[in-house]
């Protein structure tokens, strides 16, 4: 032990005590100390940003999933449509296709018609023609009165085959 | 130590009073030089990423931020921070350098490599230093009026203890660590001299060395823990309002 107090210590421990602190400060807590609080805010700043995206995300999905729902409904619609107006269509055709018909039968009845009447005006014309033929051929032939009725008997039948 | 001597430089530049013990200059200036480097070679490839040294020094600097923690709240204790490190540090490796071996001039018997902190001169320095840095920032925090205040609580009667406190806290930080370090050099001068009497002498000294090295080691690394511990609690006793 030093029976004398050295102040020289005293006085070179404090300040090489001092100069330490500030070479530290400036070397190595300083710069080391920044950078933690960089990482800090690294890493606060990264965790903001995937809270975000998961959000955008779960956002993203609930709008796919709504798009899905529309697309559904939409193709429902559409088929629902198709069908309501395939219904009208088929009894647009059958009303169609009846009224047809319907035109057919009738201008088929009218032409009958016609025909018939054609034919009896003919059969009328025929048998006019036919009673002046039978009447010269009756005064034509002196007739008794069995052949007479045999004749016209015959005339008639003659007419009915030829109707 | 026993017969060793200090190298001393008495009245240096021709003051009367200025005594210098070269062992300690020479100590403390190697104590600070390995400090600086390994905070500067800690700090030298700084990564987003931290690798090797940065790894060991930012797990040092959540050490000193815990004790700060410990004590006061971050916000006034972020002031303290730099203190905190720069104390520890120093400390620790002053109280590390002294124990892997001893540098003893001849004939003059001097020892000139041996811990700093096991002289009192550099331990009660640091330990003043510490005391009259808390009564600065309690004046500075809490004005002068609340620092004065503290003297008289809880009890106004209090007040002679009060002040033999402050000089009882720096006598026995300053004297803990001597005590503790002083106790280490004597030991290890002791061993280390029986060694070298003698062959047998080496043979029994041998173990009782590596183990009170062991020791040492670890006696270094808990004074230094105590010291900033007891620094940062002393310092928030000054400048924290709560108790």
């Amino acid at each position: 032990m030093p029976e004398v107090i050295t102040w020289g210590d005293t006085i070179f421990a404090i300040v090489t005590f001092i100069i330490l602190l500030m070479l530290l400060r400036k070397f190595a807590w300083g710069p080391i100390m920044n950078m933690m609080k960089e990482r800090e805010e690294h890493i606060a700043q990264e965790i903001e940003t995937a809270e975000k995206n998961r959000k955008e995300a779960e956002n993203y999905l609930e709008e796919q999933r709504q798009e899905v729902q529309n697309a559904r409904d939409e193709a429902r619609n559409i088929v629902d449509n198709a069908k309501k107006t395939g219904e009208k269509q088929r009894e647009e055709i059958m009303t169609q296709a009846r009224d047809e018909a319907e035109r057919l039968k009738e201008s088929a009845r009218v032409e009958i018609a016609r025909e018939k009447e054609q034919a009896v005006a003919e059969v009328r014309d025929q048998v006019a023609s036919l009673s002046v033929l039978i009447a010269s051929k009756v005064i034509d032939k002196e007739l008794d009165e069995k052949e007479q009725e045999q004749m016209i008997e015959d005339y008639l039948k003659e007419v009915g085959e030829e109707l | 130590m026993g017969d060793h001597g200090d190298p001393i430089v008495y009245e240096l530049f021709g003051i009367s009073w200025l005594h210098v013990n070269l062992s300690n200059i020479m100590m403390l200036t190697i104590s600070a030089i390995i400090v600086f480097f390994i905070g500067f070679f800690s700090a030298r490839k700084l990564g987003m990423k931290p690798t090797g040294m940065q790894n060991v020094f930012e797990w040092l600097i959540d050490f000193i931020k815990g004790i700060i923690n410990s004590t006061m709240d971050w916000k006034t204790g972020e002031r303290f921070f730099g203190l905190g490190i720069t104390i520890f540090l120093f400390i620790l490796i002053a109280n590390l350098i002294g124990i892997p071996f001893m540098i003893v001039s001849e004939p003059e018997h001097n020892v000139w490599w041996k811990s700093p902190t096991a002289d009192p001169i550099i331990t009660m320095t640091f330990a003043i230093m510490v005391i009259l840095l808390t009564h600065y920032y309690g004046l500075k925090l809490k004005g002068p009026k609340e620092y004065g205040k503290d003297y008289f609580r809880p009890v106004p009667f209090l007040f002679p203890l009060k002040v033999i406190e402050e000089f009882a806290n720096a006598l026995t930080l300053g004297m803990r660590l001597f005590g503790n370090l002083y106790a280490k050099e004597i030991l290890l001068a002791l061993l280390a001299g029986a060694g070298g009497t003698g062959l047998l002498y080496a043979f029994a000294a041998g173990a009782p060395m590596v183990a009170w090295q062991a020791f040492s080691i670890f006696l270094a690394t808990i004074q230094a823990f105590i010291f900033l511990m007891l620094t940062m609690v002393y310092m928030a006793h000054k400048v924290s309002d709560d108790h």
